[in-house]
């Protein structure tokens, strides 16, 4: 079953229309990712999977986004959603607090008190991001001195706490280390079996590397959405070919 | 030929301009150890027991009963203060729409109000608390005239600091599906509490250094602000004079200009050891984020 | 961007370069034969170290732009591409060398018969070596097409020769040395056909990602 169904979508903001008439599903255990030029949209329709969009003035919204078929602008209550659809964005941005408190912060959030329920999630959810290992003797200590990649696997499990269904990453691992990335890469491909992983990437050989399908998105529109495997190797569309091969513009 | 001219010349504006820093450096650092200095040198040999006696008289000169009601009028005016001026900043940071006129005109309104001199706001404690309000020269009076002030500087510093906290802390929390009150209370605040303390250690450094304001809507009698039934309910309504305005009595009368600097000195220490709790308080909360 | 064009169009022309000697390697072969010319036929055996060369420049050429533009879509087909048709060209070559060869060896001795459809071979695969590979440079998918369908002439033609030489063997049992001669150059130049036809499948797997039938991409 889709997690996401998401079809003739159009976003405005303000008079600017940043998405125009998007279809576009994701299934359970696979990794979708979304490419394409810097403002072509694909940011926002990850933003709007999640209504972060819902922070920024003036915009609106027309169609049908749905997770698991229920109507995410209508059907879910905001907080309830964002709790079921995880976000990781590019920067990595741990709270200012202990490694574990940024853990238990979602928990927390949505109710869950107790002490022993709390350490348990935290030593999952790191384990989970694979990056126990390297914390657990310093979870009392600020998530601020950790290494870029470390951050970042650490916002995984920080979304990964509130037990969500879906993980939607904005550009990641674009402020890592190829030796983060890598960890990074590897990481998302062992969580895809537990989710649905939404990723949006200027990285060409990273889509190549961990996306099961891919969509293109120009001024927009989405151009195109296949099998990673076709869309780097031979892609329907022209605009597609002329921004995989790096001859856009 | 040229080029080593060149280098030569930029090595003397180097050397010139670097000079000029640290000179001006070493200038305030003279400057500030030469006050302590003097003051510590002066007043130091004069704090006697005496100058600690519960009561005061026109003999020991005791500054306690000024130091006390200091305490109290940094205590109650920090305890009206802070919940207005932290809760408006939050407002004005966290709730309102950014840019809004509304906004925009209190912003004006609180810089106004920062830029207004104390004895102005001394005249405004006496016309309305003091007199219209019937206070009298009274704790209270000066406790609210103090709030007045010090409310647009706890206001912007906390505002200032609100603003310059990260909004990906905000969209992180956002994401996670926490609501709006908990992003602000257990992610933002936090974040932000370095800044609100400075806010708050300039508000404290206003309130002991005040005189001209206090001499209007507190008086200036020197005795212990409890009630009759003695420590430690106050009594809101009786005349006291804080550390600054003793000194001003003190030296004003030119009978006990030594006295005077062994007060300064008092004052001087209070306002290093608080100081120095906020900076210790301060480091604490951004080490470990609260 | 404007460097990668320019290395694509450098990969472009130094096939097409490759294509010409092997085409006249072929048809050098063939006149070599005809005339029993020991010259031509040592030019042509001489020619394939070059023919060599080339594919090596090209091959390197390919795996540098492999490594360091990690080409997707379009490019990537294309240097894979050039990285197969290669291979098939550099053993063209090696079929107009062994001819030769064959032929040096005949010089001399009278055929046993004339010399008609050998000729006919090695016009039909020097067209289609010729216009499988600019099948390739023109991305042309009916051009490759043909090319694939005109090797049934090729094969035909070898056939035919088959079927003379077992007579002339049978009329003859002297004429079986030299026959057993012009059989295997009747035989390279069949396998000359196939190698044109593998050329003209990878310009259809350039152009479709399809290979045979089977979806490779």
């Amino acid at each position: 079953m889709n997690v996401f169904d998401i079809a003739a979508l159009n976003l405005w903001y303000g008079n600017f229309q940043a998405l125009k008439e998007v279809s576009l599903a994701a299934a359970d255990a696979e990794i979708t990712a979304l490419i394409g030029p810097s403002g072509c949209g694909k940011s926002t329709l990850l933003k709007t999977l999640n209504r972060m969009n819902d922070l920024i003035p003036g915009c609106r919204i027309s169609g049908d986004a749905r997770l698991r078929g229920q109507d995410i602008y209508t059907e879910l209550p905001v907080n309830e959603l964002r709790r079921r659809v995880g976000m990781v964005f590019q920067k990595p941005n741990p709270f200012p607090m202990s490694v574990y408190d940024n853990i238990a912060f979602g928990p927390r959030a949505h109710g869950i008190k107790s002490r022993l329920a709390l350490d348990e999630t935290v030593e999952k959810t790191l384990r989970a991001a694979a990056i126990w290992d390297e914390v657990k003797d310093r979870l009392r200590k600020s998530a601020l001195g950790l290494s870029g990649g470390q951050q970042q696997r650490l916002c995984i499990a920080r979304a990964l706490a509130v037990t969500p269904e879906a993980l939607l990453l904005d550009e990641p691992t674009s402020a890592l280390d190829p030796i983060s990335t890598g960890k990074i890469e590897e990481l998302l491909l062992t969580l895809k079996k537990d989710y649905c992983i939404i990723i949006v990437t200027h990285n060409m050989q990273q889509a190549t590397r961990i996306s099961d399908k891919t969509a293109f998105f120009l001024l927009g529109e989405m151009i195109e959405y296949d099998h990673t495997k076709k869309i780097f190797s031979l892609p329907r569309d022209k605009r597609t070919e002329d921004y995989v091969t790096g001859r856009f513009g | 030929m040229k080029i080593s001219f060149q280098k030569n010349n930029r090595k003397f504006s180097e050397i010139f301009l670097g000079a000029l820093t640290w000179g001006a450096a070493l200038l305030m650092c003279a400057v500030l150890i030469y006050i302590v200095g003097f003051i510590v040198w002066r007043g130091a040999p004069y704090l006697k027991p005496s100058l600690f006696s519960p009561v005061y008289n026109s003999v020991n000169v005791s500054l306690l009963p000024a130091l006390v009601s200091t305490v109290y009028m940094t205590v109650f005016a920090l305890a009206l203060a802070l919940p207005f001026g932290l809760g408006a900043a939050v407002y004005l940071a966290e709730y309102a729409r950014r840019g809004r006129k509304v906004v925009r005109m209190i912003r004006l309104a609180t810089e106004t109000l920062a830029g207004i001199p104390s004895i102005i706001h001394g005249l405004f404690g006496m016309l309305f608390f003091v007199t219209y309000l019937g206070w009298g020269f009274s704790l209270l009076a000066g406790v609210f005239t103090l709030t007045v002030m010090i409310l647009p500087l706890i206001m912007r510093a906390s505002e200032e600091a609100l603003l310059a906290t990260p909004d990906s802390y905000r969209e992180g929390a956002f994401a996670l599906g926490a609501g709006k009150l908990r992003v602000v209370f257990r992610i933002v605040l936090p974040a932000a509490a370095p800044g609100v303390l400075a806010g708050v250690i300039l508000a404290v450094g206003r309130i002991v250094g005040e005189t001209a304001a206090l001499i209007y809507t507190a008086g200036t009698v020197a005795q212990m602000p409890f009630a009759e039934t003695g420590p430690p309910l106050v009594d809101v309504f009786s005349s006291v004079r804080t550390l600054s305005v003793h000194m001003y009595a003190l030296t004003r009368e030119g009978l006990h200009t030594n006295e005077g600097f062994a007060t300064a000195a008092t004052l001087l220490i209070v306002v290093i050891a608080v100081n120095a709790a906020a900076a210790r308080l301060a480091g604490r909360v951004g080490r470990n984020g609260a | 961007m404007r460097r990668f064009e320019a290395e694509l169009t450098e990969l472009n022309n130094s096939l097409i370069e490759m294509g010409a000697m092997i085409e006249a390697a072929i048809a050098e072969a063939a006149r070599a034969l005809a005339e029993q010319n020991r010259e031509i036929a040592e030019a042509v055996i001489s020619g394939d170290n070059q023919i060599d060369d080339k594919e090596k420049e090209i091959e390197s050429l390919c795996l540098r732009l492999l490594l360091a533009r990690q080409p997707v879509a379009r490019d990537f087909r294309q240097i894979s591409t050039a990285l197969k048709i290669v291979t098939d060209m550099e053993r063209i070559g090696d079929h107009a060398t062994d001819i030769s060869e064959i032929c040096l060896a005949l010089i001399g001795q009278p055929y046993i018969k004339k010399i008609e459809r050998i000729p006919r071979m090695a016009s039909a695969t020097t067209g289609m070596v010729t216009r499988s590979i600019d099948a390739y440079v023109r991305k042309d998918p009916e051009l490759a097409l043909a090319v694939i369908k005109s090797d049934d002439e090729v094969d035909g033609l070898y056939f035919a020769i088959r079927a003379e030489l077992i007579q002339l063997v049978h009329a003859d049992a002297a004429n079986g040395e030299q026959a057993f001669d012009l059989m295997q150059i009747a035989k390279y130049f069949e396998r000359i056909g196939d190698h044109a036809c593998n050329i003209a499948e990878w310009v259809i797997f350039f152009l479709t990602g399809r290979r045979k039938n089977k979806q490779l991409l």
